[in-house]
This record gives C-alpha cells, structure tokens and sequence, in this order.
C-alpha cells in the first residue's frame, strides 16, 4: 500500500484512508519517510515521530514562515534561527481542526523575499525537475517537495508570486486566493497588504480541498473575511461561454518555449468551448517597480520588531545602538538588508510622496486596469513565469533580473484577486505554468476553470523521484 | 481695540499642551491582555503585545468605544473614518518596533474644553516600561536594562490643544479641568503619579502684541500639575534670559527636574527622529456607525463644567463653591443627594460643610465610602441653622457620623451636645463677665476685639454646646447698658 501512496493525490491518499484501506498513521510514517530522505533542501525541519491522532487527512509541509507551536519557523532566516514559537498561525490551526498534521516546515527565501528559494538562510533548494535549477521562490521549499514527491501537499504564501512562480518552474498547481480568503494571523509577515497563504499541490482538487480548510474569517485578523460560499469541489470538465482575456504574449524576455506551451493552452481553452480574446493591462508594465517600493517599505517596518531583545539572534555586547545594528547586520541576510534599505528610504520624510505615494497610486491603476478587464472577461490568463526554471546562481548578481521573474504574477496581489498556476507543458524538459486570475472572490470559478483545463492539458509530471 | 508698539522687553508666553490619557480599559489596545499596574512584571503580556513573529493587532471596541466620549465630551468633531498609523522608530520598550498611532486622519478633530480649542483626539498604544540599572537610573551608564511589558500596548488617547494659555496658572487649570472631566466620565484612572495622565507642554515666547510664534519647546512628562507649573514657570524664566540676551531659543525637547529645578535637553532638532510614518496595513480603518455614537453620546454623564454652571444658577451657589464641588465629582454627587434630602434647604450652609468640614474629614476618599449619610448631613446642617446646635458642637458630631454613622438628634442626645439652655447661659455670660474686669473695661474703652476673651470663657464653660455668636451678642447687650 505504502509504495502506491506516492503516485496518489492527497483527495485520493484521504479517500484510501476513509475507506479502511491505509490508516492515517501509516500514511503519515510514510511520508515522514519520505520528507526525512529529502535531499533536495526542501525542508528545514522534519516532525521527529508520528503524532498519536494522526487526523484523517495526509499531513502537509508547511512552509517555515508559519509559526506552529513549539515547532522550529524562522521564516528562512538566521535571525530567528531556533525560533520555537508559543503559538500556531490560524491557517495552520484551521488545517489540524480539518484533520491536516504538520510534516515538515520547508525552506523558502529569507522572510520571503526572493523568486529563487537562493535568498534563505538555511542554503538553497533544487529543482527536482534539474538539480542545477532553482525552483522558484519564495515558497520554493514547498514546490519543491510536493514536486518530488516529498509531501503530498503543501502550503505557501504568495506576496508578488511566492506560490504561482515555484509552482510553475516545479510543474504543481499553486493558488493564491483573494486578499483577506486565509488569516495572515501567525504567517511572519513579509508585506502585510500583500501577503496571502495559499496550496500548493499536485492537483486542483487537492487545491480547492486545502483552500476550502484555509479560508475562513479570523478575529485575530481583522484583514480577514473568508470566501463567501466556501470553496465547493471543482467539477468542471467544458468551459462553454467562458470569455478569457490574454495578456502580455508579445511582452520581451518571454520564452518561445514558454509561449508555446500557453498558446497551446489557449487552444484547448477553445476547444472546451471558452473563448479566447487579447486584452491590455496597459499599467501592468509598472507593477514591478510599485511592488518594488510597497513591499519594502512594509518589510522595512514589519522586519524593525527582529532587534535582538526578545527572541531570535543577538549580536554585540556593547551599547544600544551597537547591539542593534551587529544583530541585525549579523542576523538578516543581504537581500533581505536591501530591501530595507530600500523600504527606509522609500519611506522617509521628503521621499514618502515620490515613492510610497506614487507606487500607491500605481496599485490602484493596476487594480482598475483589472476591474476593466473582468467587464468583459471571466478570467484574465497569462503565463505565470516568462521563463522554465533558471540555473542556481544566474541571477543572484543581478537583483533586477531577479525582479523582472515576478513580471506577471505581482499585479494580482497589488489588487488583491485570486489567481492560479497550473502545469500546461513542457519547455526544453522543464515545466511551464498557466495563470488563471479571477475577480476578488471568484476562487470556485477559477478553480473550475483550470479543473477543466488540468483534465484537457493531462500534464503528467509528478512525481520526479 | 488700542494700537500699542511692541515692547520688544516684554513677552507673552504661548502654550499648547499634549496630554495622554491611559484607557481603563478591560483589555489592552490590540490584544487580550488585562491592564495592570504594579503586578508583578511581564505577568500581563502575550505574544501580540510582545511583537512576537507573525501576530497581529485587532483593535479594542472598548477603547474605540471611550475615545469617542472623550472626543463628544470635548466637543470634537469625530471623522467618519480615521486610520491607524505606524511610526516607526527602534526602542527596548517598542517590541514591534513601531508604535500603531494615527496620524493625518485621527478620530476627532476642532474641540474645546472650556476657553481652550482642542487640536485633535487620537488613539494609540503605550509603550512597555524599561528598569535601569545602576545608579543613573537612565539607560546611559545603566548596567543592565530590563523591560516590563506588562504596560505595553495600554490603550491610550492623546489631547493636543490648540497654543491657546497664555500663564503655568491657566495651563494647571485647563489641565485639573480635564483631569475633572475624564474621572467623571470614568474613562480614566487620570492619575499623574502612576502616569495614567501624562502632560507634555509646548512653550514660545513672543514680544508681547505680536501674532507670530516664537520657537517653541518641549516639555516632557510632568508628574504632577504643581511641577507642571513650575517647569512652566521656569522654561519661560530661561527663553527670556535667552532673548534678553540676544540669542536665539533652540527647538529641543526637555525635561524639568522639580527637585533641583532645573531644565536638561533631552533631544535637539537635529537628533528628531524621521518616524516613516505610514498607514497600517494590519488594521482596518475606525469607522464609528451610528450605533456607536450613540452609545458614545449616552453614555457621557453630566460633565464638570456643566455641573458647575447648573449648580450655580439653579442653586445659586457661588462660581467658587460650585466649580470645587463640580470637579470633585463625588463630593458634588454627595451634595447634592444630602440638597435633596433636605427638601431643598440650606444649600450654602450644605455646600460650605461639604466642601470644608466633610472634604476636610475624609480627604481624597469618596464621601459615599463612609458611614455618613446625605440625609444625615442634611438633618445636620438644619439643626444649625435652626440654632439647635452651635457650630462648634455640630463639629463634633459630624466626627462621629463619618466615622460610625447613625442620626444627629441620636449623637446630640448620646453626648449631650444640645444647645444651652438660655437661661443657664445667661447666668454663665453673667458669671463670666463679673469674672473679667479687665477684658470689660477693655470693651468700654472701644477695643471690641478683647469681647473674644469673655466668649472664649463662656464657650469652655458651656463645653461648646453654646452658639458663639449668640453669646458675643449677649455680652454686647450687657456691655452697652
């Protein structure tokens, strides 16, 4: 029984155990099995033994940004090496109450800032797919594992793209749901107005099945409000009458291989009965630099409470200020003292208007640009990475570069809509990914949408190992 | 009004304060905590108001709730939707690493609190509380530093009133004014000591008849109005020996020693923190629906300055006796019970021994704590008007109804305290007079003062129980046959 749980999805795995056939305790040795032989770097921390109730779902990897009660979530960084924290984030909670153990926590960029998994403090992660490539990032860690077949699901969270990206240079289904679907209480935070837990998982059933436990209103946050009507089953198998708007085909640096596999996904879209037209998010091209200004400055303060006084790493033994500035030189890492750099500045008086103010004012056009687009589309689609997974180390010298990764995946977070990465093909042997976005609120119908499609594309590509 | 030149010698002072009000709240301002004060350390904390990795802040409708009082009672008016603000700056007793306050959009704005405008009415968070080692006592040459967290994230309300005062005297009156008004309210324990009620003062001087302001300073944090006056008093002192002199006064903020009076900068111009202040993503913005206000607006008691001002016209009361009986709430509460139970009766007579003999008996406590009751005060105050008593022997009665409570007819009767019969007391006046043949001649020659003599005789005679009035006018009658 064991051996077949890999070629399994999670929906699947639950059903065997539903059914008597395997117990949930036998399901979860294996894939503690599995996540402790991990050699990838997918995971920074692996639970020790299997818990007594081992619930009545397989058990998730959980990426390290989300605190879990006395289980080690450091978010990836140095700073907050051994944290153990007194509390478990809501997401996490909701997902034990459904009968989900924690696996693993898995390793991602430092506090999640980065699109290559290469910014963590704890070292990279590799791509199953080629061990010279990075999966993505920031949740690459993640990606990575249920990629491998290392975890039968996983969740992440998506800030310009940290669930979409991995999920597509790893070839799994990634969603990020609406702004506010999933309780940000106990996920550390990156960029609070940005920041959103979402699946990552073989399949969109496993998708909407770990969604529809996620969402939910949380009193601790007051950001939250859940999706109104849950997230139900997809079901779809045709897609008639279902407009999609393309966008950013002719965009530069997008691969020919890339858009190959889209264009064919296209097709199919109209095969199932959906119609397919271009459309223009003519201030999607400044989503970048916004995002590049909105998310640090939020990081800049949202990274100040890491000071050395309470929890985490402490450096120097001299004055205050010293105390401060050898902790947190010593304790972040370089991408993650860039963007506060960046955040600072992009805050401080006389400079709040220029950036902060003007980046704001972007947000809006983009989330407009977006509400435009869905009065005459259901959904707008796009690739959700211009390119197949990169080699290790190309562009860690180039920030920009590594910037310019998020290109179609930051304007939904900027608005706050949901969006979906599902495999669609193949490039020179490395997955590609198919972005589906929605209006606020609109996860069932994406989710069924890329149902429709996942069943048409038949992508086969998990697991590697 | 008279056009006069500037005397460039003389100044006028011009002060605006910043008073922070700590909520008596049930809960802290973003997390369930309960407020404390005086617990043992870092017994009221939780990973929300410790900054711990991941938690967020959900702001108390209780607090919500009372800053909308203070801002109707201070006649504010409240913005349909403010936002919370952060501002950022690192400090041990800041475990975010920044304070959620608000900034260009606060609850309430344009108010007044007597003769003074209010600026605006905001909420935020306070700040934990950091221990110094070592014989400073401040954190520079401080051993070791340890933080307290147990007041951190106390809902607070911050005041800013226009640069209205002109003297320390108005700013100490304005400042005991609020102080009134937020205890009635109940809202807050308003205690400088225990820094519930914090005063910061900002002071310019200008030449007297100009309208620019000059540069101002901050005056930090005094604990009580006494200092607040005299740290006033002084800084002003400083900025006209500066201009006096010819110099320039330096915009810094300072701190006011009231043991050796003296003035030390704390932070200069230069040293101002940049706070990037920007709105907090983790909140929602406080937009108080109708049902709120209302429930603000009902819940607001009869404020001190109305009380005042009703008390001295319905009960014609004068403006002193009324605004003393107005700000201390309870007295006031008690006195009027005690005018009510006499049918209205003697209300000067009432609100004279309320506010002397009684406040002077229980000191800051609460008059309804004792074992005194209205109506006894009441029945008190009757029998002396009534001449049934003498003022001094009602005296001593009132100890004996505060301390074990029953009716004044049952004291008088229990120690014999009823007035002297005239008769008895005519033959003492007569005794006594004989008995002083200096003090009598005295009086014949014009010197009336030495009349006190003869009363204080009579008045040891009769053990009080005798009206010194009476008596006075029972000696004059015999002395000017």
């Amino acid at each position: 029984m064991s051996e077949e749980l890999l070629g399994l999805t999670a929906a699947e795995q639950a059903a065997r155990i539903e059914a008597g056939d395997v117990s949930a305790g036998e399901v979860f040795d294996y894939w503690r099995g599995r996540a402790a032989a991990d050699d990838l770097g997918a995971y920074l921390w692996v639970a020790g033994e299997t818990p007594d109730d081992a619930g009545t779902l397989p058990p998730i990897a959980v990426k390290d940004l989300f605190c879990v009660g006395g289980v080690p979530s450091m978010a990836g960084s140095r700073i907050l090496d051994g944290y153990r924290p007194p509390y478990t984030a809501t997401s996490v909670r909701n997902l034990q109450d459904a009968g989900v153990r924690v696996l693993g926590k898995t390793n991602q960029d430092e506090f999640a800032m980065g699109s290559s998994n290469e910014n963590s403090g704890f070292g990279p992660v590799q791509n199953p797919w080629d061990r010279t490539r990075v999966p993505g990032g920031s949740s690459g860690g993640s990606a990575a594992a249920v990629a491998a077949g290392t975890a039968p699901w996983a969740i992440g969270t998506d800030t310009g793209g940290s669930i979409r990206q991995p999920a597509s240079l790893c070839g799994i289904v990634g969603m990020k749901p609406t702004y506010g679907a999933v309780s940000r209480y106990g996920m550390i935070a990156f960029a609070s107005s940005l920041d959103q837990c979402g699946p990552l998982t073989r399949d969109v059933t496993d998708a909407a099945i770990l969604l529809s436990h996620l969402q939910g209103r949380d009193p601790c946050d007051s950001t939250s409000l859940g999706i109104p009507g849950g997230v139900p089953l997809p079901s779809a198998e045709r897609l008639d009458g279902l407009r999609f708007g393309v966008w950013g085909m002719e965009e530069e640096g997008l691969e020919p291989g890339v858009a190959e596999q889209v264009n064919a996904t296209l097709a199919k879209i109209e095969e199932l009965g959906g119609s397919v037209e271009r459309i223009e998010l003519p201030h999607a091209k400044y989503g970048i630099p916004a995002y590049y200004v909105i998310a640090p400055a939020e990081a800049s303060s949202n990274l100040a409470r890491y000071d050395g006084v309470r929890y985490g790493h402490r450096s120097g033994n001299g004055d205050l200020t010293s105390m401060y500035e050898q902790t947190r030189h010593d304790g972040f890492g370089e991408e993650v003292r860039r963007r506060i750099m960046i955040g600072t500045y992009a805050l401080s008086s006389g400079y709040y208007e220029a950036y902060y103010g003007t980046a704001q004012k972007v947000r809006t056009k983009i989330a407009e640009d977006l509400a435009a687009a869905f009065e005459k589309v259901d959904f707008v689609v796009s690739p959700t990475s211009a390119t197949v997974a990169f080699k290790l180390g190309e562009r860690t010298q180039d920030p920009l570069a590594m910037y310019l990764s998020d290109y179609f995946t930051v304007p939904m977070p900027l608005a706050g809509i949901p969006a979906i990465s599902i495999p669609c093909g193949l490039s020179e042997g490395l997955p590609v990914g198919f972005q589906i976005a929605g209006p606020a609120f609109s996860e069932a119908r994406i989710l069924d949408a890329a149902h429709a499609l996942e069943k048409s594309i038949g992508f086969e590509g998990v697991p590697v190992a | 009004m008279s056009v006069t030149e500037p005397d460039a010698r003389i100044y006028e002072p011009v002060i605006g304060v910043e008073i922070h009000v700590q909520l008596r709240t049930r809960t802290k301002m973003f997390c369930g905590c309960s407020l404390s004060f005086g617990d043992e350390p870092n017994t009221h904390t939780c990973p929300v108001c410790l900054g711990h990795p991941g938690t967020l802040p959900v702001t108390n409708a209780e607090a919500v709730h009372f800053a909308l009082m203070i801002a109707m009672a201070l006649e504010c008016e409240i913005a349909p939707r403010s936002i919370f603000h952060r501002k950022n700056y690192f400090y041990p007793d800041l475990p975010k690493g920044y304070q959620i306050s608000q900034y260009d959009l606060p609850l309430a704005r344009h108010g007044r609190l007597g003769d003074v405008r209010i600026h605006r009415v905001h909420m935020e968070e306070d700040a934990a509380k950091q221990i110094h080692a070592g014989s400073s006592g401040r954190i520079h040459g401080a051993e070791t530093s340890v933080v307290d967290f147990n007041r951190g994230g106390t809902p607070l309300v911050e005041i800013v009133t226009e640069p209205d005062l002109r003297t320390p005297g108005e700013v100490a009156e304005f400042g005991r004014l609020l102080q009134a008004t937020l205890r009635r309210m109940g809202v807050s324990d308003v205690n400088m000591e225990e820094g519930s009620l914090r005063v910061d003062a900002n002071v310019s001087i200008r030449p007297a008849g100009t309208a620019t302001l000059g540069t101002k300073t901050e005056l930090k944090n005094m604990n009580s109005f006494r200092f607040l006056e005299r740290g006033i008093a002084a800084e002003i002192a400083r900025q006209e020996q500066i201009l006096h002199g010819g110099g320039e006064v330096e915009q810094e903020t300072l701190h006011y020693d009231p043991q050796t009076g003296s003035l030390t900068s704390l932070r200069s111009k230069e040293e101002a923190h940049d706070y990037r202040y920007f709105p907090e993503p983790d909140l929602v913005p406080v937009a108080p629906t109708e049902e709120m206000l209302t429930r603000a607006r009902d819940a607001l008691p009869e404020l001190p300055a109305a009380r005042a001002e009703r008390l001295e016209r319905d009960l014609a009361l004068p403006a002193d006796t009324a605004r003393l009986l107005a700000f201390r709430s309870e007295l006031g509460d008690f006195f009027e019970s005690a005018v009510e139970a006499s049918g209205n009766g003697n209300v000067r007579t009432l609100a004279n021994w309320t506010m002397n003999e009684l406040a002077a008996r229980i000191g800051d406590s609460d008059p309804a704590a004792t074992e005194l009751k209205p109506a006894a005060l009441a029945e008190l105050v009757a029998m002396v008007d009534a001449r049934e008593v003498s003022a001094s022997a009602a005296k001593e009665v009132l100890d004996v109804l505060v301390a074990e409570g029953g009716t004044p007819a049952a004291v008088v009767e229990a120690k014999g305290l009823g007035r002297a019969e005239s008769g008895e007391l005519e033959s003492i006046v007569d005794q006594a007079i004989a008995d002083n043949p200096d003090a009598v001649a005295k009086i014949r020659e014009g010197k009336t003062q030495a009349i006190g003599a003869i009363v204080g005789v009579v008045m040891r005679e009769t053990k009080g129980r005798a009206d010194g009035g009476e008596v006075q006018r029972m000696i004059s009658e015999r002395l000017s046959d």
